[in-house]
């Protein structure tokens, strides 16, 4: 059975904790940013961020309605990006069967940019970045080198409000119900996001077009059937 | 905090006021979440929309500076109501205290007020006593010079329209958080105030927090758990920092500092020690001597002796009526009148009001020492900006600090746990603990004066300090021992050994104890603060009360003043959530405030054991501003009057007087705005560590100011635009952050706009923006003196054109 995420946005304090913790765990170095008049900082993901806290205020019914989303990659149950990579280069994407990761490894620098950039457009949630410098294409791990070692990831190990779970998908969506029948309580717009088809389950409070663009999913996966009509042409020019 | 962070869970109802808890103590939410789960009510009341705000039930805005008359109309709503403890009130608080002729208050202005000194004669406060010298009291509240009957007549003008009128909040929601926070009057509900800088930074800060103590009082709420008065500190040992005597009036242990009216140890322990007449007043400060005894038997060792007054004869004494807080030694600093210091962890070019003043006073010192993890704007004051360092005639040495995790020792936090932690790494490069630094300053002074001699070198050589750094020693010195064998009742203590608690301190000199607070810490059992002991009985288990974890001041106490959470009988008023309960023969839960009986045996204490009278105090005479906390202006402030008296702001706050110390006059059209100023998540304090740290910098990278859409539009402003902030002392660059989450607010029937601007940013991180404290002024409480850094008058424009902003 995969490992599945519950994030609780309900709890979220937008403390982006999770954020730095991320950051650090992975050595990865700061990139410039500037204050544009959002907290929200860096602006998106970065090849040096794979978790960011979206800030998001609305005004409903004379209330403030400020929302926070930690997005990071959902570890797709069937990953469109691997789908993609694979046609390209084998073992670019792989996953780790015991926890459902999906894992992006170095043998994504042997993917062109365009190549690349088509494993971003497939991901429903626009997450994968490229390192212009190396190639590398990357995203969140799911720490697997802690989950590995019996750790939960950083991101959940640093939250303090109960935003950020992790274990094994059956606890994960148990876990998700009952929070989604007592938040609907305050909040009767409140729903769980792809559960079916998604690790990486978030319970948001307000319509989901609310939170940020790519909260909402951009298409349905592809099958590889699909993927192979929509990106005939690049394939055959990989292989012709 | 009376309570601690776990305790935060059992409330019923969380007010959140003068703190944005989420954002700068974020793991308190974990607390107020589990509370929330629980069905706790969780109310925000802030000028700013917040990330605490976020996760309240409601948040309700209101202008800064005008939290007592919020709090006021409260006190009001619960007498008018009667939503009071009735019980708890009576017999534990000084609500039936009779007050003496004197007292009077009259249109803003208490009795005893010497337009002189901008002081009150305190004595014409007193209570009126009977003949044996004890408070009378009249138990039937009837009597109408007693202080329940004198608080009624005091807050009868709070009446909603004027708290309306003047704090900017809606009628209706006054009326939901008074609703919502007085129900926690019954006797088995409990509510906390979660406070912090956003209730200190005013020129009425004590006021603030009082008011809050008597509503809490009122309601029952102090010494229960889900209750109390929780100051949420700042840096993670900034109350062991305090109990320890960061603040000049003050020696470890909250003990008054020397001053040259009292010449010798029995003068200080005369004026210091308070005296009750009556009998069921336990008084504990008039244990002072054996504490103070305690303390320079610590401080001087065998050189501390009977005829010295343990050494107080060698320390330094202050001078009555001189303020020695930071504003003022600026202030002497900037006269001219101060040749050099030491800077230890602190960035006062960054975060001292007025920072132009102080960064301009700094240039007359000839010596300056720094001990910094970073460079700092106080370790490089002498090339700011603007500045030609060849006309600085300051010296600057800079000591380099270790970082937290490359030292072991203590922290308290706010809960009063006091924790080991232990070193993870070596410090880096030649960086040292500041602790190891000072001994070793300490130690080549104390050479040098053997050596040489000098004025006076006494003091310096009679000092019992190492001159090797060890925080285990240090700790078990806090602790105490014994200095010689003692008797003390049926038991014998051998010179030496470590002692049990401050029960046992002595003021003959036959005790050491750094700080009589923490002596239990480190006793015969060893050091407590290691334990990491989660064990705990069912009813400690129901409340979240861990003994065994650490250990906590005093004696091991989780929950102050807890006595006062039961009847008079000993049971606890909320069974579900008893902090302590009397079994017929002892006190079982947590460590009770001393373990006499029940009062209704007659042998018992009244519970508040630190008043002199022993009574929570609903009135409380020892303050310089007022025993009622009554609403005044800022210094800044955008009304010219107020509904509530003809006294516009304090009568005795504090005034920095200089020319470049410049205040807008009320409701000046040439700073329309209110500014207040404020910490962030991501950005500790000042910033110099924080900066330069590039994960957190790369979050929140420059300087801000949040403001309204309405305020925007009036300006010509748009999100992301840069502005410039002009108050009466500064010009400041900042980045517009145009939100909803600021609101215009209507008071006295005119739109007054508020903006909001971290402090943490400054000139040394390049493109950042420089300090927010450019703007504010040299206010002060006149209790503390902490500087009105949350409310004053500020101007914005559009920039042409910014020098201290990346903008690209
Ligand atoms: S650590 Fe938790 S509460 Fe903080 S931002 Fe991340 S998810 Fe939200
Ligand atoms: S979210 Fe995107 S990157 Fe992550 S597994 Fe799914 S498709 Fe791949
Ligand atoms: S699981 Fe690890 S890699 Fe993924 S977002 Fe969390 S901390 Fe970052």
């Amino acid at each position: 059975m995969a490992k599945s995420f519950f994030v609780d946005t309900s709890r979220c304090t937008a403390c982006r904790g999770c954020q730095v913790a991320c950051k650090e765990w992975h050595g990865h170095r700061a990139v410039p940013t500037r204050q544009r008049g959002s907290h929200q900082n860096p602006p998106e993901l970065t090849p040096f961020n794979f978790k960011i806290v979206h800030f998001n205020e609305h005004m409903i019914d004379g209330r403030v309605e400020w929302l926070f989303f930690p997005e990071q990659c959902r570890h797709c149950v069937t990953a469109p990006c691997k789908d993609v990579a694979d046609m390209y280069v084998e073992g670019a994407i792989v996953i780790d069967e015991p926890t459902g990761a999906v894992l992006y490894t170095d043998k994504t620098k042997e993917l062109t940019i365009d190549q690349a950039n088509e494993v971003k457009e497939t991901c429903p949630y626009n997450i994968p970045r490229r390192d212009e410098d190396t190639g590398l294409v990357t995203k969140c791990d799911m720490c697997i080198d802690r989950v590995q070692a019996g750790m939960l990831p950083i991101c959940v190990k640093t939250c303090c409000t109960g935003t950020m779970n992790f274990g094994e998908r059956d606890a994960m969506l148990k876990l998700a119900e009952e929070r989604l029948a007592s938040v609907k309580k305050t909040h009767p717009k409140a729903e769980l996001l792809d559960v079916d088809a998604l690790n990486v389950i978030y319970l948001v409070t307000q319509p989901r077009t609310m939170y940020y663009e790519f909260a909402e999913r951009k298409a349905d996966p592809m099958t590889r059937k699909q993927l192979l009509a929509k990106f005939g042409k690049p394939v055959k020019r990989l292989f012709g | 905090m009376t309570n601690h962070w776990v305790d935060i869970k059992n409330a019923d109802s969380i007010l959140i006021m003068g703190s944005n808890a989420a954002e700068h103590h974020p793991i308190s939410f974990k607390w107020v979440l589990k509370a929330k789960d629980k069905g706790a009510t969780v109310m925000h009341i802030d000028p700013k929309f917040s990330r605490t705000s976020a996760r309240s039930d409601f948040h309700v805005p209101l202008r800064s500076g005008t939290d007592i008359a919020f709090m006021g109309g409260m006190i009001k709503y619960i007498l008018d109501n009667e939503a009071y403890q009735k019980q708890y009130m009576t017999e534990y608080t000084n609500a039936a205290f009779i007050v003496g002729g004197d007292y009077s208050f009259k249109d803003g202005m208490f009795a005893g007020y010497d337009a002189k000194t901008r002081t009150y004669d305190r004595k014409k406060w007193a209570f009126a006593l009977d003949e044996n010298g004890v408070p009378k009291r009249d138990k039937t509240l009837k009597d109408p010079r007693c202080v329940f009957q004198l608080m009624k007549k005091h807050y009868e003008r709070y009446d909603l329209d004027k708290v309306s009128a003047i704090t900017g909040v809606s009628k209706d929601n006054l009326l939901k958080v008074y609703k919502t926070y007085a129900a926690t009057g019954a006797p088995d509900k409990s509510g906390t105030v979660m406070y912090a800088l956003g209730w200190t930074q005013h020129s009425v800060g004590v006021q603030n927090i009082r008011s809050a103590a008597i509503i809490q009082l009122l309601l029952g709420n102090i010494g229960v758990a889900g209750g109390g008065i929780n100051a949420l500190r700042g840096e993670p040992n900034v109350q062991g920092s305090t109990d320890h005597c960061i603040l000049w009036h003050i020696l470890p242990g909250y003990l008054p500092v020397p001053s040259s009216q009292w010449q010798n140890l029995d003068e200080y322990n005369k004026a210091n020690t308070p005296v009750s007449k009556d009998p069921m007043s336990a008084n504990w400060w008039g244990n002072r001597p054996k504490y103070m005894a305690s303390l320079l038997k610590g401080w001087f060792g065998d050189a501390g002796t009977k005829e010295n007054g343990f050494g107080y004869d060698l320390l330094p004494k202050v001078e009555p009526g001189v303020d020695y807080s930071y504003m003022y030694l600026f202030q002497r600093m900037y006269e001219g009148k101060i040749k050099g210091g030491f800077v230890f962890g602190t960035n006062p070019c960054q975060s001292v009001p007025n920072s132009l003043k102080v960064r301009k006073a700094m240039d007359n010192l000839d010596w300056l020492v720094v001990g910094e993890v970073h460079h700092t704007e106080t370790s490089d004051f002498w090339h700011r900006p603007g500045v030609d360092p060849k006309k600085i005639k300051t010296e600057v040495f800079l000591l380099p600090s270790c970082q937290r995790a490359e030292k072991g020792g203590t922290i308290s936090n706010s809960g009063r746990w006091h924790m080991w932690h232990h070193k993870a790494v070596d410090p880096m490069g030649e960086s040292k603990p500041m602790g190891q630094m000072i001994v070793e300053i300490f130690d080549a002074i104390r050479q040098k004066y053997k050596k040489d001699g000098g004025a006076f070198p006494d003091p310096i050589l009679a000092l019992d300090l190492p001159g090797d750094y060890d925080p285990d020693y240090l700790a078990k010195k806090i602790n105490g021992w014994y200095t010689r064998d003692v008797v003390d009742g049926d038991k014998t203590y051998k010179k030496g050994d470590q002692v049990k608690n401050f029960t046992l301190l002595k003021d003959d000199g036959s005790t050491i104890s750094l700080n009589w607070l923490y002596s239990g810490c480190y006793g015969p059992d060893g050091n407590l603060s290691l334990r990491r002991d989660l064990s705990q009985d069912e009813m400690q288990a129901k409340i979240g009360l861990f003994p065994k974890f650490s250990w906590c001041w005093p004696v091991n106490r989780r929950i102050l003043y807890n006595r006062a959470s039961v009847d008079l009988e000993g049971k606890p008023y909320a069974p579900e959530k008893a902090v302590i309960a009397w079994n017929g023969e002892k006190w079982i839960g947590d460590i009770p405030d001393g373990g006499w009986p029940p009062m209704a045996s007659g042998k018992g204490k009244y519970p508040f054991i630190m008043q002199t009278e022993g009574h929570g105090q609903l009135y409380g005479p020892g303050r310089m501003d007022g025993p009622f906390p009554e609403h005044y202006e800022p210094a800044e402030t955008p009304v010219k009057s107020h509904p509530f008296s003809k006294q516009l702001s304090s009568p005795v706050m504090k005034v920095i007087k200089s020319d470049m110390d410049v205040l807008a006059k009320p409701g000046d059209p040439k700073y329309p705005i209110v500014l207040t100023t404020y910490s962030m998540t991501e950005h500790w304090c000042g910033g110099g560590d924080t900066r330069n740290t590039p994960p957190l910098l790369e979050a929140e990278p420059q300087l801000y100011v949040e403001m309204s859409h309405e305020l925007a539009k009036e300006k010509g402003v748009k999100n992301g635009d840069a502005v410039i902030l002009e108050s009466a002392r500064g010009k400041v660059e900042a980045i517009a952050m145009v939100t909803i989450r600021m609101r215009p607010l209507n008071i006295q029937g005119k739109t007054v706009h508020l903006v909001g601007m971290p402090f943490c940013f400054g000139w040394t991180t390049p493109g950042v923006g420089d300090a927010t404290n450019r703007l504010t002024p040299s206010v002060g409480d006149p209790n503390t003196t902490i500087p009105e850094y949350k409310a004053c008058l500020v101007n914005l424009k559009k920039a042409d054109k910014v020098t201290e902003l990346n903008m690209s």
